[in-house]
C-alpha cells in the first residue's frame, strides 16, 4: 500500500491541457524523482496534489494520501493537509521566507496554524526542527532574520518549516537549482537523512538527471504533461524504453564534437587584475570599507582556445568578465589584448572593445523587448568605424541568424516570439556579428533545459571551429565546462586557486577547493556505474 | 490600421477630441457672450434656451465651459508637458549615473521642490512674476518636474540591472545613448499613464490657483474657477457645480482611456494578443 497514489490526474487551465492522465505512487520512506524539462508539467503535478492551482484550473482523476481522497476535500480540510500531512519546499530560498520575520517565528507559524499548542511549545518545536536541519542553537538562534543567512541556510529554514510537523509526504520542487554545487550536495544529504529518519515519502522534482539518480528510489520521466516512463531508478536506466528517456540521458552527458585546433599566440592576458568596490559607510564618520571582488587575477586566453572559469556564486567571475570587457575600470593590474595593454583605471578603446563580445545567462533579460531581432543583433555595429549600409546590414543579419541555426525571416520578429533556447541563439548571433576574436560566455547555458543546452553547446563548438573564435566560458557547472573547454581556471573568493588542462584539473585536482567542487558535482555516469548500469 | 481596433483608444480619442473641438469653436462662436451679466436670469436650471443653465451672474454655463476648456486644457497640458520635458531627462540622467554626484544633486534638488507645498511654490512664482495663466503653467510645471523625475529614475534603475543594457554597453554605446534608445521606450508606458494622471491633477491645480486668484484672471473663465465660485451655491443650484465638475471628469477619463490605448499600441508584446 503506497503512501500517496495519483491516478489518471488530468489538468487543464482555461481549457489548455496541462497534464494528461498522470499516475504516480510514493511509498513510505521512498523517494520519487520527477524529471522533466520546463513546461513538462512537473511543478503543476506537485501543485495539483496540494490543490494550489491557479484560477481557471480543472482537475480530474484521483489523489489518495493514506486512504484519504484529497480531491474530495474542502478547501478548509485541504488547509489542514498542507503543512501537516504534506510539506513543500520551493526552488527559490531567497523569496520563500518573509524578510521581516525571524526564522523562529516562521517555523513556529506552521505549528501554530495546524495545532492548538501554545506559542512557547511551538517555538520549542521550531527549535527542534531547525536543529534537525543542521541550524544549531549556538549559531542560529530563533531570533535570526533571513537576510543574515546564506542561500543554503535559508533553504534549510524552508525545509525546517516543511518538516516541523513531521509530515507524511515532502514535496521538493527543484530545491537545489538555485544553490551552488557544494551547498546542493549538503542539502541533498540532509533531505536523504530526513526521509530515512521520519520514514516519510518524498517527491523530488528536478530537471537534472545527475542530481536525482543517486537520490531517488523510483523515477517518473515527464514530457508535455505525460509520464512517458516510470519505474525503479535502476530499471528505468537499464531499459530506457522510451526514446525521450534515452534522449534526456544522452543530453545530460553530452560532449560536443570538437575538432583539434592549432592553438595560436596569446590573445587576452590579464596581469594581477584587481577590482574593488567601495561598500556603503556604516556610520557617518567611518571611512567606507573596500571589498576586493577580484584579487590579483592573471589569466590568458590564446587564439582559438576555449578557456573555462569555474567558481561558485559570488566568487568574482562576472565581475572579472566586466572588467575584461572594459565596462568597469580595474583598480590594479593590466589587461592586454594581443599586446595592446590597458593599464588599470584607463578606458578601453573602441578598437579593442570591438574584438570582444559577451553572451549572458538570462535569455529573457538580454534583449530590449521593443526592438526587432534585426536591430537587436546589429547593436554591436555601433563599434565599427564604418557602419554597413542597409543592404550589407540585412545580409550580415541573415548570415548571423543562419550561422546560429535560425531563419533569415526571424529578423523581423520581436524577441517575445522566441523560446529560451532560440533567444540564446540570438544572443550568440549578436555576439558574432562583428566577428570578434573572443566571446565571453557568462553562464550562457545555465538557464537552459538539458536537451537545449546540448544543442547550444554543439552550436558553440561548431562556431568556434568555423570562425576560429576563442571562448572564455564562465560557469558554475563543471560538467558543461568539462565538455567544451581546453583549459580551466578555478576561482574562489576573487582569486584563482588552480589552473591547467581541463581534463587534468578535473581528474586530478590539486587544490582542496577544486577537490571539493569535483566531489560535489553530481555525475550521472559515475552514479550509474555504481549502480551497475552501463 | 491597428489603432481602429482598440476600443479604449477610439473612445478616449473621441472624448478628448470633443473637448478640444469645444475649445477651438469657442474662439469663433459661443451660444452666448460670457462677458455679459444678466442678473435677471441668474441660477436658472437647464432649459431649451440655456442647455446647461446659467450661473450666479446669469452667464450661460455651456458658453463658459467652452471658453474655460481653452484655459483649463491649455494650462494642464502645457504644465504636464513642461514637467515631463524637464523631469524625464533629469530622472534618466540620475539613473544612468546611479550613486554618483549627478544623481545626488538631481534627487536632492527634487526633494527640495517636493518639500515646498505646491501652493507655496505657485504663490512665490506669481508673487515675483504676477498672476496669470502663463505663470500658473510654470508653477504647476515646476511642481510636476520631480514627480516625473522620480518615476523615470525608479523605472530606469530596474532596467539598468537587465542584461540588455550591459549588452548595449559591450556594443560601445554611451549611457546617454542607451538611455534614449533602450530605457526611454521601455518606460514610455509608465510615463503615459503618469501623464494622464498628472493632467487631471493639473486641471485641479489650475482650479486651486484660480480660486486663490493666482491663475487666469477674470473675466476669462476656467473650469477650476467656475467650480470654485459654485462652491457656495451647491445647495440651491447644484447644476452650477455639476457641469464644470463633469467636464473635468469626462476630459480626464478621455485622456486616461487614450493613454491606456496608446500604451497597448506601443507595446509589441501586447499587439498580437489584442488583435
Amino acid at each position: 500500500m503506497s503512501l500517496l497514489s495519483v491516478e489518471k490526474l488530468s489538468l487543464s487551465i482555461h481549457g489548455t491541457p496541462i497534464l494528461d492522465r498522470v499516475s504516480l505512487a510514493v511509498g513510505e520512506g521512498e523517494v520519487l524523482g520527477i524529471i522533466g524539462e520546463s513546461g513538462s508539467g512537473k511543478s503543476m503535478t506537485a501543485l495539483s496534489i496540494l490543490d494550489l492551482l491557479p484560477r481557471g484550473a480543472r482537475r480530474t482523476g484521483r489523489i489518495v494520501l493514506e486512504d484519504r481522497e484529497l480531491t474530495a476535500l474542502s478547501e478548509r480540510r485541504m488547509c489542514q493537509v498542507r503543512g501537516q500531512s504534506i510539506g513543500m519546499v520551493f526552488q527559490e530560498p531567497m523569496t520563500a521566507l518573509n524578510p521581516v520575520r525571524t526564522i523562529g517565528d516562521q517555523v513556529a507559524e506552521t505549528v501554530l496554524v495546524h495545532t492548538d499548542r501554545s506559542r512557547r511549545a511551538a517555538l520549542a518545536i521550531a527549535r527542534e526542527a531547525l536543529d534537525r536541519v543542521g541550524l544549531h542553537a549556538d549559531r542560529f538562534p530563533l531570533t535570526r532574520y533571513p537576510h543574515e543567512l546564506s542561500g543554503g541556510q535559508r533553504q534549510r529554514v524552508v525545509i525546517a518549516m516543511a518538516v516541523a510537523l513531521r509530515p507524511r509526504l515532502l514535496i521538493c520542487d527543484e530545491p537545489t537549482t538555485a544553490l551552488d554545487v557544494t551547498t546542493q550536495a549538503q542539502i541533498i544529504a540532509l533531505l536523504r537523512g530526513l526521509v530515512a529518519e521520519d520514514g516519510m515519502g518524498m517527491i523530488f522534482i528536478t530537471h537534472d538527471l545527475g542530481v536525482i539518480t543517486g537520490l531517488a528510489d523510483r523515477l517518473a520521466i515527464m514530457r508535455a504533461g505525460e509520464v512517458v516512463e516510470a519505474g525503479a531508478t535502476r530499471e528505468v536506466f537499464t531499459r530506457m524504453r522510451h526514446p525521450y528517456t534515452r534522449k534526456l540521458r544522452e543530453a545530460s552527458a553530452h560532449v560536443p564534437q570538437r575538432k583539434a585546433r592549432a592553438i595560436g599566440a596569446t590573445l587576452l592576458e590579464t596581469r594581477d587584475l584587481i577590482r574593488e568596490y567601495r561598500l556603503p559607510r556604516r556610520t557617518f564618520l567611518e571611512a567606507p570599507q573596500v571589498f576586493r571582488a577580484v584579487d590579483r587575477v592573471s589569466l590568458t586566453v590564446r587564439k582559438g582556445e576555449n578557456v573555462g572559469l569555474v567558481g561558485e556564486s559570488g566568487c568574482g567571475k562576472s565581475t572579472l568578465s566586466r572588467a575584461v570587457l572594459g565596462l568597469e575600470a580595474a583598480q590594479g593590474g593590466t589587461i592586454a589584448l594581443e599586446g595592446a595593454r590597458i593599464e588599470a583605471g584607463h578606458a578601453m578603446p573602441r578598437a579593442l572593445r570591438r574584438r570582444m563580445q559577451i553572451v549572458f545567462q538570462d535569455p529573457y533579460g538580454s534583449f530590449n523587448p521593443r526592438h526587432r531581432v534585426a536591430r537587436l543583433v546589429t547593436e554591436p555595429f555601433h563599434l565599427l568605424e564604418e557602419r554597413p549600409d542597409r543592404r550589407e546590414r540585412a545580409q550580415r543579419v541573415a548570415e548571423a541568424l543562419t550561422a546560429v541555426g535560425l531563419h533569415e525571416s526571424d529578423a523581423e520578429k520581436y524577441i517575445h516570439e522566441f523560446s529560451g533556447g532560440q533567444r540564446q541563439r540570438i544572443a550568440i548571433a549578436r555576439a558574432l556579428i562583428t566577428r570578434p576574436e573572443l566571446i565571453i560566455l557568462d553562464e550562457a547555458v545555465s538557464a537552459l533545459d538539458v536537451s537545449i543546452r546540448a544543442q547550444i553547446l554543439d552550436l558553440l563548438a561548431d562556431l568556434s571551429d568555423r570562425f576560429g573564435v576563442s571562448y572564455l566560458f564562465i560557469s558554475h557547472d563543471l560538467g558543461v565546462v568539462r565538455a567544451i573547454t581546453d583549459r580551466v581556471y578555478v576561482m574562489k573568493s576573487g582569486r584563482i586557486v588552480e589552473e591547467g588542462e581541463t581534463e587534468a584539473v578535473f581528474d586530478h585536482p590539486r587544490h582542496d577547493y577544486t577537490r571539493e567542487l569535483v566531489a560535489a558535482t553530481p555525475r550521472l555516469d559515475r552514479v550509474l556505474a555504481e549502480m551497475g548500469v552501463g | 490600421m491597428r489603432a481602429f481596433r482598440s476600443p479604449s483608444l477610439i473612445g478616449g480619442g473621441a472624448l478628448s477630441t470633443l473637448f478640444l473641438l469645444a475649445a477651438a469653436i469657442s474662439y469663433v462662436w459661443t451660444p452666448y457672450d460670457v462677458t455679459q451679466h444678466a442678473i435677471a436670469i441668474r441660477l436658472q436650471p437647464p432649459s431649451a434656451a440655456h442647455w446647461l443653465g446659467t450661473d450666479q451672474l446669469g452667464r450661460d454655463i455651456l458658453s463658459m465651459l467652452m471658453m474655460g476648456a481653452r484655459i483649463s486644457i491649455a494650462v494642464a497640458l502645457v504644465a504636464v508637458g513642461l514637467g515631463m520635458a524637464a523631469g524625464v531627462p533629469l530622472g534618466l540622467a540620475a539613473a544612468a549615473r546611479r550613486g554618483g554626484w549627478l544623481d545626488e544633486i538631481i534627487m536632492r534638488a527634487n526633494d527640495i521642490i517636493l518639500a515646498f507645498p505646491a501652493l507655496l511654490t505657485a504663490v512665490m512664482i506669481t508673487a515675483v512674476f504676477g498672476p496669470g495663466a502663463v505663470n500658473a503653467i510654470i508653477a504647476i510645471g515646476i511642481f510636476f518636474t520631480p514627480v516625473f523625475a522620480r518615476l523615470a529614475r525608479g523605472a530606469a534603475l530596474s532596467l539598468w540591472t537587465l542584461d540588455f543594457t550591459l549588452a548595449a554597453r559591450v556594443a560601445g554605446k554611451s549611457r546617454l545613448r542607451i538611455s534614449l534608445e533602450h530605457i526611454l521606450p521601455n518606460i514610455a508606458n509608465l510615463l503615459v499613464v503618469q501623464g494622464t494622471i498628472s493632467f487631471a491633477l493639473g486641471i485641479l491645480a489650475e482650479a486651486g490657483l484660480a480660486y486663490l486668484g493666482f491663475g487666469a484672471q477674470p473675466p476669462t473663465p476656467s473650469w477650476g474657477r467656475m467650480l470654485a465660485e459654485a462652491q457656495t451655491l451647491t445647495a440651491i443650484a447644484p447644476h452650477v457645480a455639476i457641469f464644470p465638475g463633469l467636464a473635468i471628469v469626462v476630459t480626464v477619463l478621455g485622456l486616461n482611456l487614450m493613454g491606456d490605448g496608446l500604451r497597448d499600441l506601443l507595446d509589441p508584446r501586447l499587439r498580437r494578443s489584442r488583435t
